[in-house]
């Protein structure tokens, strides 16, 4: 089971509070995970990545374990951590406007 | 009696204003959608319970949202609360935020690049939508005008949007250039009385207008006069800030450009300047009396480097004569110390018989006069920045 922590604005429009979980079947990526977010929280599509060229926006990135991994090979396993559910994974608003 | 109720998008979300048609008491509701610039809310016509809204967000992207029942509550089309939100088959269910720019073979072939503030060739990039116009009569079929410019529309209540292709592809595409704010589609209207005729204004391309329902499009520019560019009388490149239209006279279009006001007797064949006696002719919004059709609001700003009223008095003008002849109204409204700008579509009229005039400023004040720009009085006086105003009349 993954562990997702999202910004308040997005739990806003998934309609969840708190952490939300996911079943990921095979290799445990950033990739994956945001594929399962977006299938099952079909609403979040288009507000991390970009719909046609799936980029991440901007002013969002991802952390694992304490490490930033949003410069990352999307495809690179995460720490096992992650993949077990001992750690959450975070999608952050980068921290801008001041 | 009738009853008003307004819609005003912010900088930090959404307010509804209600109040019935003495418009002296109000009821606000919201923040909805808090947190989020809300650039436009617009309600249909045909269904006025039906309110569709544009959320955005640097950090998020674009959401549409959409109530059913007057504002009370949201969802995204496509994906209604406690409803599943996937089809059996495992796909989700609409795709409501989703803008993408028509690139296909056939359509989208032509529609590449667009000019940057420097000239250099820029492709287009979506960005945001700035302008919802619902259909006048049908409750699902609605436009978005959005950044970078093109035209989207939906015909199933916002679960999906298709661009209009026509309008990018018609050939002057690759001369656009943003203005200030952004290379945005921020004027829709949809003509009452044919209704294959739909015009669009662009900051900073010009106004255009379709004859078939949005398929062919065209510039109607002739006339306009814009210093800042190389060519003053260029089919496109102009500054147009914000359109208007009278319903009763469909062929009438009033324009506040980046500096001028204009008319257009002939459905924007042509244009005249009637800025006339205002005390400077830069401004955002305009918008046209409700029972008479040569009735006119402006909201001088002082330009170009300042966007605020002249010697911070917050005056609107108006005019009776179509144009030429403006008067100021200021009883109710500060005449010392504002220094508030008046975004395009931040003004709006209501249909009552004493017609009701509506305006937000930039800082949080939305103010009504209930009897055509005589008197003026602030519905709320602490909003966030104010983005849009729109006002319904209800039976």
């Amino acid at each position: 089971m993954i562990r997702i922590v999202m910004p308040a604005h997005l739990r806003t429009l998934a309609a969840v509070s708190g952490e939300v979980t996911l079943e990921i079947e095979g290799e445990v990526t950033r990739q994956a995970i945001l594929d399962g977010l977006e299938k099952r929280y079909p609403m979040l599509r288009g507000t991390i990545r970009e719909h046609v060229s799936r980029e991440r926006r901007p002013f969002l990135r991802f952390f694992a374990c304490g490490e930033d991994v949003t410069h990352k090979d999307p495809n690179a396993p995460l720490p096992p951590e992650i993949a077990s559910g001992a750690e959450p994974f975070y999608v952050i608003g980068a921290i801008a406007g001041g | 009696m009738s009853n008003v109720r307004v819609l005003v998008g912010t900088r930090k979300g959404a307010f509804i204003l209600s109040s019935d048609g003495k418009r002296e008491k109000w009821d606000v509701s919201g923040p909805h959608f808090a947190g989020w610039e809300l650039y436009h809310l617009k309600g249909s016509p045909a269904d006025p319970n039906r309110i569709y809204a544009s959320q955005t967000s640097g950090w998020f992207g674009q959401v549409i949202q959409r109530s059913d029942d007057g504002g009370k509550t949201w969802f995204q089309p496509g994906t209604p609360a406690g409803e599943p939100t996937t089809n059996p088959q495992g796909m989700p269910i609409g795709e409501s935020n989703k803008f993408v720019y028509d690139d296909s073979p056939e359509t989208g072939k032509p529609l590449t690049t667009h000019q940057w503030y420097d000239g250099t060739a820029k492709p287009w990039v979506f960005k945001r939508v700035w302008h919802i116009e619902p259909s006048l009569d049908d409750p699902d079929t609605v436009y978005a005008g959005v950044e970078d410019a093109a035209l989207f529309k939906s015909t199933n209540g916002g679960q999906t949007w298709a661009e209009l292709p026509g309008l990018r592809g018609h050939g002057t595409g690759a001369q656009w250039q943003p203005g200030a704010g952004g290379m945005c589609l921020h004027t829709i209207i949809l003509d009452p009385k044919n209704r294959d005729r739909i015009f669009i204004a662009i900051s900073a391309a010009g106004a255009f207008r379709s004859d078939d329902g949005g398929t062919t499009w065209k510039p109607i520019n002739k006339g306009l006069h814009s210093q800042y560019i190389p060519d003053p009388t260029a089919e496109v490149g102009h500054c147009v800030h914000h359109v208007a239209q009278h319903p009763s006279n469909a062929n009438l279009l009033f324009m506040q450009k980046h500096w001028d006001v204009m008319r257009s007797d002939d459905a924007g064949d042509s244009w005249q300047e009637v800025s006339g006696n205002l005390p400077t002719d830069f401004g955002f919004v305009i918008d046209v009396h409700a029972h008479e059709p040569e009735t006119i609001y402006v909201v001088p700003i002082k330009s170009d480097g300042e966007h605020y009223p002249l010697d911070g008095k917050l005056r609107v003008y108006r005019s009776r004569s179509g144009g030429n002849e403006w008067e100021p109204l200021t009883k109710g409204l500060p005449q010392n110390n504002c220094y508030v700008n008046v975004l395009r579509d931040a003004m709006a009229i209501d249909k009552l018989d004493s017609c009701g005039v509506y305006f937000g400023t930039t800082g949080g004040q939305v103010y009504v006069s209930p009897d055509g720009g005589d008197n003026w009085a602030p519905i709320v006086r602490d909003l966030p920045a104010v983005l849009s105003v729109e006002v319904q009349t209800l039976p």
